[in-house]
């Protein structure tokens, strides 16, 4: 993955394994995030291929990776402010919704029957994040917490097998951070595979079951929790080498 | 304290070359005197606060009870609209005509712009194609107004799609720009195609609509018909709006990027967007051929296209009943301001940047989009 003359990231060779929480640390600009924009076909690898459920899904765009089960939070939050927390997590149903256009219209049984499962659906996935009593509030009014954890129940909406956080514990103070962990084990819970990208190095200790570490682009470590701790390499990346 | 006086001084400037010093001078004693009225009772503003709150108090009381009569109410609202033509005089049951036409204009905008936020600047592109269409089928074909219908808006719609395969890859301004050319094209062509259209010269004796043997010449006919396709148009767009499509077309204003990552496909999304609008476009252009009775380059400016923009903007974009609100009041202050000729155009800037600076989500906010981002 090359940015002009830049190199994002380079030569990566990443697995993640059904059902595990995998993070991905690395100190800034080490090229995370780049690694979940190609993933969700936001951008196009330069060289190389991503397989995703023994399918090659490199030059998909973005929203059909999307209902192939990948979804994603985002580091700043990408919410849609203007509209209410429930329709947020309602959109996200969308691939889901068969009526279209003429059902709209007629507005019959089914059409009816099929926005009332979104609806319950939707408060569903609030009640997962804790979020019930917000449902009716505009998404950009929440608190900060709030929006990371809507966004989190947004992109469980779609049913996906795999979500990416992008630091979802991000800017929240230990007890919500706290908080969020829990949501992740509940998700893993849940069946669905994780892809971490966080800083808070006990957030990552904790939870993961595997980790890799970038720097510059470059995967130079990866391991379990255990492993990586102790890493000669992964701790220069981070503190810088001992004179 | 200069603040009131400097800005008595603005509203003079404006009005100096129309009314001359002496109305200047009179306009700048009253400007400010208010604005400094207005300063000095700022610190009694508390009190003022809580004079408002009893009357909001108050007023949702009512309200409370009203809901009760909303039912009564609507009923009484609707026999008045379809009592309509037999009580006013002639003049008034054209503007009602214009303002039903201008309703299914502004509720096509509303889904490209309000909905999903594409600035679009040339929608009157697709109204004058819909009149054309007709006017065209009509006077050489012979096709009657029922079956020349749908090829109208089949146009205008296949028109939308057209103009979205170059313009769904731009965004924002661009975009705006793309589809400003695309509205001054189609007049041109319109204008400069003499043997096809006639040119500046429009196309007259379009005939009117007829219902079996009924002709639908007179205008509370007309007044009926303008009626029922307004409501269609109002019917739809709300049902289409609570919707999947609704939803992915707000989620693609909110943040596209977070809805292809919902598994929307943005860009057939935009498209159904742009292609809908031109359809209801289509729609009200046939109508206003029909009513006309003539088409000709001139009503289809830029200015129209603004225009139409502006009644969206006014009511509050993306909010149904907004966008009415937005459409009586355009169509009706310059009606009302006649006799004040060449101030109305004025008036109504001067509003319009008022309304931006304090209500930039339009008087009804709808979900408070704007164009701000």
């Amino acid at each position: 993955m090359y940015f002009g003359g830049v190199k994002a990231v380079e030569a990566l060779d990443l697995m993640v394994r059904n059902g595990m929480v995998m993070s991905i640390i690395g100190p800034n600009g080490a090229g995370k995030t780049s690694v979940f924009n190609c993933l969700t076909g936001l951008t196009r690898p330069t060289k190389g291929r991503i397989r995703f459920s023994e399918q090659d899904i490199t030059s998909l765009a973005a929203h059909e990776i999307a209902n192939r089960g990948i979804s994603r939070t985002f580091q700043n939050i990408r919410l849609f402010r203007e509209t209410s927390v429930l329709e947020n997590v309602m959109v996200a149903q969308h691939a889901k919704i068969r009526s279209g256009l003429a059902g709209a219209i007629i507005r019959g049984k089914s059409f009816r029957d099929e926005e009332r499962g979104v609806r319950e659906k939707a408060f569903e996935y609030l009640g997962f994040v804790g979020l019930t009593d917000y449902a009716q509030g505009m998404a950009g009014s929440l608190p900060y917490g709030a929006q990371r954890r809507l966004e989190i129940a947004r992109a469980l909406a779609t049913d996906p097998l795999l979500i990416l956080l992008d630091e979802p514990t991000a800017g929240m103070n230990p007890q919500e951070t706290g908080e969020v962990m829990q949501l992740i084990s509940r998700l893993k819970e849940l069946g669905k595979t994780i892809l971490l990208i966080e800083h808070d190095m006990k957030v990552v200790m904790e939870i993961s079951d595997w980790i890799a570490v970038l720097n510059h682009g470059v995967k130079i470590a990866e391991g379990r929790p255990a492993d990586i701790r102790g890493n000669a390499l992964v701790i220069e990346a981070y503190l810088g080498k001992e004179q | 304290m200069t603040r009131p006086l400097v800005m008595g001084l603005w509203v003079s400037f404006l009005i100096l070359p129309f009314k001359g010093v002496e109305a200047a001078v009179v306009c700048w004693v009253i400007v400010a005197g208010l604005l400094s009225a207005w300063t000095f009772l700022s610190p009694y503003q508390k009190r003022l606060g809580a004079i408002r709150q009893t009357w909001e108090v108050l007023s949702q009381k009512t309200l409370r009870s009203a809901r009760k009569q909303t039912s009564l109410i609507r009923g009484i609202c609707i026999l008045c609209i379809l009592a309509l033509p037999h009580v006013v005089p002639d003049y008034y049951l054209d503007v009602a005509i214009l303002v039903g036409i201008y309703v299914i204009l502004a509720l096509g905008l509303n889904v490209v712009v309000g909905f999903t936020g594409l600035l679009n600047l040339g929608f009157v592109a697709f109204y004058a194609i819909g009149a054309y269409a007709y006017a065209l089928l009509n006077t050489r074909c012979g096709l009657d107004f029922w079956a020349a219908l749908p090829f109208a808006v089949g146009l205008s719609a296949a028109a939308g799609l057209l103009l979205s395969i170059p313009a769904l890859r731009l965004r924002g301004d661009y975009l705006a720009i793309v589809t400003l050319g695309f509205g001054e094209i189609t007049r041109l062509i319109l204008n400069n195609w003499d043997s096809f259209t006639m040119g500046p010269n429009g196309i007259s004796g379009i005939a009117a609509p007829r219902i079996f043997s009924l002709s639908i010449g007179g205008l509370s006919h007309f007044y009926y018909l303008v009626l029922l396709f307004a409501f269609a148009t109002f019917f739809v767009t709300r049902r289409v709006h609570a919707s999947k499509i609704g939803r992915a077309w707000v989620a693609i204003r909110e943040d596209e990027i977070a809805s292809s990552i919902m598994g929307i496909n943005t860009t057939r999304y935009k498209l159904y967007a742009l292609a809908f609008g031109a359809f209801w476009a289509g729609l009200a252009g046939a109508i206003f051929a029909a009513k006309m009775r003539f088409v000709s380059p001139e009503s289809f400016t830029f200015m129209e296209s603004v225009l139409i923009l502006c009644m969206v903007i006014l009511g509050g974009l993306g909010s149904l009943w907004g966008v009415i609100l937005g459409v009586c009041i355009l169509v009706l202050l310059p009606e009302m301001l006649r006799e004040i000729q060449i101030y109305r155009m004025l008036a109504l800037g001067a509003g319009l940047v008022l309304l931006m600076i304090f209500r930039p989500q339009g008087l009804i906010g709808g979900r408070g989009a704007s164009l701000r981002n």
